[in-house]
């Protein structure tokens, strides 16, 4: 059995100046590229599908399968996106890995494109982190210079150009068709699929888009093989993921293990939660997968068993928060979130997120009465599986999960007239008085 | 007034980097704005000329996205997470309290006193991924983290006082025009400024290191272990 913690992705992260090509190199990096030039580009998408890996950005859709989807016979060109765009609440593990070690995809980029049979690639990185911006440039300028892009990359006689793309501010712009339409140089609004991306992506033409995550796991499968991917994580979730804690943990932050850990574990290795306080609910996979509570602290964070626990295990960003936070507060500003980012093209979601922000900012307030939750959740049945994009279904997950653990919260608000909670209590500076109490410590 | 020849130049660079130059469109209203501080009618008129599209449509595109802006932001501009995990560790809080102490509120630019060398411009941003650093705030689109209302006033006043600050996890802070021209895909020399990864980014792997968990070791051969 692996290991408790199984660093790949993150194994240079401590290393001097990680994110060179020569750090990069001294620790074998672009090892793998010379093997998969050995190889046939259908037996490293055969080798990808053996190992069982999902996509890391929160489908967990099987990555060779995707790349199978590709029609070789298409005359048009093949294109690999990287979605570098990571924008759901609690998820912040791209960005790190992109920051230490951004050869590790630029690596991945470069057998994927090959094995898809693409000669251009393109890294959509959102454009509010600029420093990620640079480094990835970095990186792909050393790997032109290294020859490891360009023409005849190490006489292969294949040819791959990398564009790195930034963003400029569009939560929307993660979904998949929305990312192609901001690559597009269009407004950010989701396309209807099918057909989908495979057979039509960028510029009409079959097209994979993966997570970083997901194209940085390609080295290590191709360097090691399948069966050593698949060794780690469970049975029908292989692997290793990054797993992020931010929150009411003593110690938060990255940790890549197999999948299958559990919460518990993780929060054991974080130091614990902030001494003297309780876990009261957390998010598996951001603030889009429903909520779960303490009574799942053992459930193994692959896809099926959170799949069964009434969630979804997502971009595995671990949003802990003790017994200080207020439920309805939290759920309101993620659903402030939703009402901000939504794109606007689809009625139930443009309509829906203001009227969910709406009726829940009254009941925060303690104005209405408890027919308003049966309001509220009305709203949502009409919001849930009827949007163009899978947006709006992540707006109503907090809600609906909410209520179903923490009704009684909802209805204090109304009894007491508003937040019986003090949320100078759940910050980082909690000894400290709030900015409406007076002058501060 | 119009966009000088340099950057009509770089423009046509930008989209000349695609297989389609519409694609160009996003970075290149990153450069309208390092080069104008602001998206203008003229860089957008540009645009639509350059990509053979209407400036309606490029209107359409600079109005969708949060990063553009058609009023000047601040030499610095300043963002702090309130989305939920930030602001209930301690974002909410610290916003109030730079709102009342800069005079301004969300999205613009406080007044620059006598005395100031740098203008300071502040709005609350969405989650930046750093939620591990959290109450985060950004600078220019670079990570302050950990902050907290005394650390945030003493960042902005640093930073009107022509102090030079550093990004938590990043360089010397650069000003937001300087940053958009980066965005735009021309680099600065500054990308190995900074450490490879913060504190919290290490705390797994340090973890790892001491309890000598290792992925398992693999097989150069391929296939089976």
């Amino acid at each position: 059995m692996a290991d408790t913690l199984t660093p790949v992705l993150t194994d240079n992260w401590d290393q001097e100046r990680a994110w060179t090509l020569a750090a990069y190199e001294e620790r074998g990096g672009y090892g793998a590229l010379k093997k998969a030039f050995g190889m046939q580009p259908d037996a490293i998408i055969q080798q990808v599908k053996e190992s069982g890996l999902r996509g890391r950005g929160g489908a967990g859709f099987p990555t060779g399968m995707k790349w199978g989807f590709i029609p070789q016979d298409n005359p048009k060109p093949k294109y690999l996106v990287v979605n570098a765009d990571e924008s759901e609440p609690g998820t912040c593990k791209d960005i790190p890995l992109m920051m230490a070690n951004p050869h590790v995809l630029v690596e991945g980029v470069v057998i994927s494109s090959f094995a898809i049979r693409a000669n251009h690639a393109f890294i959509y990185i959102r454009g509010e982190v600029l420093h990620v911006v640079r480094r990835v440039q970095r990186a792909v300028q050393e790997a032109y210079r290294a020859g490891h892009l360009g023409k005849n990359i190490h006489g292969s006689g294949y040819d791959l150009d990398v564009v790195v793309h930034a963003g400029a501010g569009a939560y929307i712009c993660g979904e998949e068709t929305a990312l192609l339409e901001g690559l597009e140089g269009r407004r950010g609004q989701p396309r209807l699929r099918p057909p989908f991306p495979a057979v039509a992506g960028l510029y009409a033409s079959p097209t994979v888009i993966n997570n970083v995550e997901s194209i940085a796991s390609v080295p290590s499968i191709v360097e090691h093989g399948p069966a050593w991917f698949a060794s780690m994580g469970t049975e029908k979730s292989k692997g290793f993921g990054i797993f992020s804690l931010s929150g009411h943990v003593q110690n938060p932050g990255q940790f890549e293990a197999p999948l299958g850990i559990t919460l518990r574990e993780l929060i054991d290795l974080a130091g614990g939660m902030r001494e003297g306080h309780e876990l009261k609910f957390w998010t598996p996979g951001g603030s889009s997968t429903p909520l779960l509570t303490a009574d799942h602290l053992d459930v193994p964070l692959d896809f099926e068993a959170v799949g069964e626990a009434g969630s979804m295990l997502g971009t595995r960003a671990l949003q802990i928060f003790d017994e200080t936070t207020c439920v309805v507060r939290a759920v309101l500003r993620w659903t402030e979130f939703y009402k901000h980012e939504s794109c606007g093209k689809c009625t139930p979601c443009r309509e829906g997120t203001w009227w969910l922000v709406q009726t829940l900012a009254r009941l925060e307030r303690g104005v209405g009465s408890e027919s308003d939750l049966d309001v509220l959740l009305d709203q949502c049945d009409n919001i849930l599986g009827r949007s163009f994009c899978a947006l709006a279904d992540g707006a109503v997950s907090p809600i609906s999960s909410s209520i179903e653990y923490f009704r009684d919260e909802y209805l204090a608000h109304l009894t007491h007239g508003g937040c019986p909670f003090d949320p100078a209590a759940s910050t980082t500076f909690p000894h400290q008085q709030s900015a409406s109490a007076g002058v501060t410590a | 007034m119009a966009l000088d020849e340099k950057t009509h130049a770089e423009l046509e660079e930008i989209a000349a980097r695609y297989p389609e130059k519409r694609s160009g469109l996003l970075p290149m209203l990153h450069l309208v704005q390092a080069s104008e501080g602001r998206i203008t009618p003229e860089g957008i008129e540009t645009c639509a000329a350059i990509l053979d599209i209407s400036a309606a449509d490029v209107s359409g595109v600079a109005t969708f996205y949060t990063m553009y802006k058609r009023r000047p932001v601040g030499d610095y501009h300043v963002g702090v997470c309130t989305n939920t995990l930030c602001a209930i560790m301690g974002g909410d809080l610290i916003l109030e309290r730079l709102k009342e102490h800069l005079d301004v509120g969300n999205d613009e630019t406080a007044p620059q006193r006598e005395g100031d060398q740098r203008t300071v411009s502040l709005e609350h941003v969405e989650c930046n991924a750093a939620c591990d650093y959290a109450p985060v705030m950004m600078v220019n689109w670079e990570f302050m983290d950990n902050m907290t209302p005394e650390s945030a006033i003493r960042l902005v006043d640093d930073l009107r006082a022509g102090t030079d600050v550093s990004s938590t996890r990043g360089p010397k802070l650069c000003t937001w025009r300087e940053a958009e021209r980066v965005l735009a895909g021309f680099e600065d020399g500054l990308a190995d400024e900074g450490p490879a990864a913060g504190p919290a980014s290490l705390v797994g792997l340090k973890i790892a290191r001491e309890k000598e968990w290792s992925a398992p070791s693999g097989t150069k051969k391929g296939g089976t272990t």
